[in-house]
């Protein structure tokens, strides 16, 4: 794993690249690490508090630690209709976990995502932005199998 | 819109590889059909094969076409492609498993273009999307590609473009529907360097892709579009803003801003002229709010995503402070056509005040759902019974919801409304970026407004306060409503705090986020009566207000509904009339929406019962 000064770093001469930099941050760890945006404040000229703003602002940055496969089912409104609440229960019972926590091996997050624009096939999930269509509870355990 | 006549006796396949089809194995589809062509050297002339961007038609996707015939295969698997080199393109005949059948007629159609869902569009912006390989610029150039900048470069000058965008009457197909051209003069006029062009690639409304099929299949119209409008303001630098979400349009936008670099398109002297420009691709990080364009920009500058007020638009003060013009990604797709044919040409197709077409995404309860290209002023009911084929199931239309979150819900007695941006907007909704959601009646309004209510009070950015407290409270009433806890007073209320939030909110979220509400107690104003006073919801949606009984004169006992039920909790003999367990049922309504034979009944529900 590189250390996340090398990636901030890279990004450093680029106007507003912080968040291109919280991209590359999340791409290597997951999440953005607590003391990569005290990093980031320095390296952009900003104060703690306003990378820190920027790190929570966006739905896709996260801050905490989470899971190697992110699984987001969207909520929006052509995957409500169609179901979406049948997959959240299967993806539930199947993980073992509720939505927004981590399995204990640390591999699996649930999130719920707004409109991933897929919405010719829904309900849609997304494990790590691989979008899977027209789901449904048969075939969650499939689905899963591919990661486990 | 005519391909290059060579390139029409070149025997090619074209394989959708969009999100939707590739999702459904295109991309194996595609390499089988590599794989198996390197088999058959006896074909003298060895097709192409080309990995298409999205169709729109990604219902029956992955779709497979051979052109010069144009046959159009759907649910292409794998394992068909056998039997498609050996039988049609070796003996030239057709696999009729494989085509479309036309669910009313019952006909076989060779082509997609011979479908109701195709032969009644128009594309200008969606003209390449299927056509070419969106990796591949040569395919790009054969169709007329950058034809428009080279004849910019050579004969015209920036403030022709102007006029003639002007002439051509391009609105923003964004949501707001400002003019384009006086947008660009207002940029031109300005004073300040260096310049930008932003291209608003942060399509974030539920329901609407048409802005990720573009950028994925046809990445080069939106680089020339934004070359020719930086070269019309004077501009030298260009944003590309893509949501995060949109994978394959990162890619492929990333690639043809490389290819168009490679071959002088971008960067330095385009094109041998003295005019410089070039385009950096910023992804979002996943908030609608950015769609707005100050937030966009701020987000650009690596600020949390916050607009802010608009005395001084962004033509004068806009990225860094300069000069910034920005439009949505359907408007610069439009861009190249009207430069190469003319204003005239563009401005004989739509309405009096809105020219060319528009791109809507037609989904929710409809046969047909993927993107559809029509002529502005075509109406709803052409669009969701002649091209959508009409609502799922046969049942029965109730709303339209149009334009996102912030557009409103279109009631069936407007079906003939010829739409166009201001026919939308006198009919309290907007076009939005044209995202159609078709409701039927197993929808309940009050629900729909929370659902949307619901939404926005999540990407508000609560910068300024009748948005982020207006949405709340407008949340928690219709909370009430849906539970049985509503007042008639409310209904006022809600109207009091919507007025209020359109006059003093910040930025467009804020201002249009009352039209879900607004629209839906103007023409669906018993049901929030219904919920309130007789504390019943009539689509059977909302769980506190409805519970649901089996009719056992209409049952059939086919089991279909004892089968859908999550909580086990119908019963009853094969053949035999059913029952709901009313201690099981959780009222989630699966049942009634699964019943063919309509015998599933709602009633009040007694909210003394537990």
């Amino acid at each position: 794993m590189s250390d996340y000064t090398t990636i901030i770093d890279s990004y450093k001469d680029k106007p507003g690249g912080i968040i291109e930099a919280y991209h590359a941050l999340q791409k290597e760890y997951n999440y953005i690490p607590e003391d990569a945006i005290t990093a980031a404040a320095e390296a952009f000229g900003m104060s703690p508090a306003q990378a820190y703003g920027v790190a929570t602002f966006y739905s896709y940055f996260k801050v905490g630690p989470r899971g190697r496969y992110i699984i987001r089912i969207c909520e929006s409104a052509p995957c409500h209709v169609a179901g979406a609440e049948e997959v959240v229960s299967a993806l539930e019972s199947e993980l073992g976990i509720k939505m927004g926590e981590t399995t204990a091996d640390g591999k699996f997050t649930l999130e719920f995502t707004e409109c991933v624009g897929q919405c010719q096939a829904t309900p849609i999930i997304t494990i790590n932005s691989k979008p899977y269509e027209d789901m449904s509870a048969e075939k969650i355990p499939a689905v899963l199998a591919e990661y486990k | 819109m005519t391909a290059n006549t060579d390139d029409h006796h070149r025997k090619t396949v074209l394989v959708c590889c969009g999100t939707g089809c590739t999702a459904n194995g295109a991309r194996d589809v595609f390499h089988a059909f590599q794989t198996k062509l390197k088999d058959h050297p006896e074909i003298d002339v060895q097709p192409v094969i080309k990995a298409t961007g999205c169709n729109g038609w990604c219902e029956k996707g992955p779709l497979v076409r051979i052109m010069p015939e144009d046959i159009t295969y759907c649910s292409v698997a794998a394992k068909d492609v056998d039997e498609i080199v050996e039988k049609t393109l070796l003996e030239k005949v057709l696999i009729k498993r494989l085509l479309y059948r036309d669910p009313i007629s019952k006909e076989q159609l060779t082509s997609h273009h011979m479908t109701d869902f195709y032969r009644k569009q128009y594309k200008i912006a969606l003209r390449n999307i299927g056509e070419i390989d969106p990796g591949q610029i040569d395919d790009y150039i054969e169709r007329r590609g950058y034809q428009a900048l080279t004849k910019a470069l050579q004969q015209m000058q920036g403030q022709e473009l102007i006029d003639t965008v002007k002439a051509a009457g391009l609105r923003g197909r964004g949501g707001g529907g400002f003019p384009t051209g006086r947008k660009w003069q207002a940029c031109r006029d300005a004073q300040g360097e260096p310049k930008y062009i932003i291209c608003n690639g942060d399509e974030g409304d539920p329901g609407a892709f048409m802005d990720r099929s573009i950028m994925e299949g046809d990445p080069h119209t939106v680089i020339e579009g934004m070359i020719l409008g930086a070269y019309a303001v004077g501009a030298s630098r260009g944003y590309i803003y893509v949501r995060d979400e949109y994978d394959l349009a990162v890619q492929n936008l990333g690639q043809a801003i490389k290819d168009a670099r490679a071959r002088g398109i971008l960067g330095e002297k385009i094109l041998g002229s003295e005019f410089s420009f070039d385009i950096e691709l910023v992804r979002g990080g996943g908030a609608f709010v950015c769609g707005e364009e100050t937030a966009l920009m701020a987000s650009i500058e690596g600020r949390t995503g916050e607009p802010r007020d608009k005395y001084v638009f962004p033509t004068e003060k806009g990225l860094w402070g300069k000069p910034t013009v920005i439009n949505n990604v359907e408007t610069w797709a439009n861009v190249p056509v009207i430069i190469l044919d003319g204003a005239e040409k563009f401005a004989a197709v739509g309405t009096e005040s809105s020219k060319g077409t528009k791109v809507f995404s037609l989904v929710g309860k409809v046969v047909n759902t993927g993107l559809v290209e029509v002529p502005m002023g075509t109406t709803l009911r052409e669009i969701i019974y002649e091209i959508g084929g009409g609502v799922l199931k046969k049942r029965a239309f109730k709303a339209v919801q149009t334009g996102g979150p912030s557009g409103g819900c279109i009631p069936a007695s407007l079906l003939d409304l010829p739409i166009d941006f201001d026919s939308l907007a006198a009919a309290g909704s907007m076009m939005g970026s044209g995202g159609l959601i078709v409701m039927d009646d197993h929808t309940c309004m009050v629900e729909v407004a929370r659902y949307y209510v619901n939404f926005l009070a999540g990407e508000s950015c609560g910068k300024c306060t009748p948005c982020r407290e207006g949405i709340r409270a407008l949340l928690e009433i219709l909370t009430g409503i849906c539970s049985g806890q509503g007042r008639m007073e409310d209904l006022q209320v809600m109207e009091d705090i919507c007025l209020t939030m359109q006059e003093a909110s910040l930025c467009a979220l804020g201002r249009t986020a009352p039209n879900p509400v607004l629209s839906t107690l103007r023409y669906f104003r018993d049901e929030y009566v219904e919920h309130i006073e007789n504390q019943f919801c009539p689509a059977g949606v909302c769980r506190d207000l409805t519970t649901f009984y089996i009719d056992p004169e209409k049952c059939t006992g086919c089991t279909l509904c004892a089968k859908h039920c999550s909580v086990n909790g119908i019963k009853g003999e094969k053949k035999q009339p059913h029952i709901i367990d009313e201690s099981l049922c959780i009222r989630c309504g699966e049942c009634y929406r699964v019943c063919t034979f309509d015998a599933i009944k709602l009633a009040r529900r007694d909210r003394n019962e537990n």
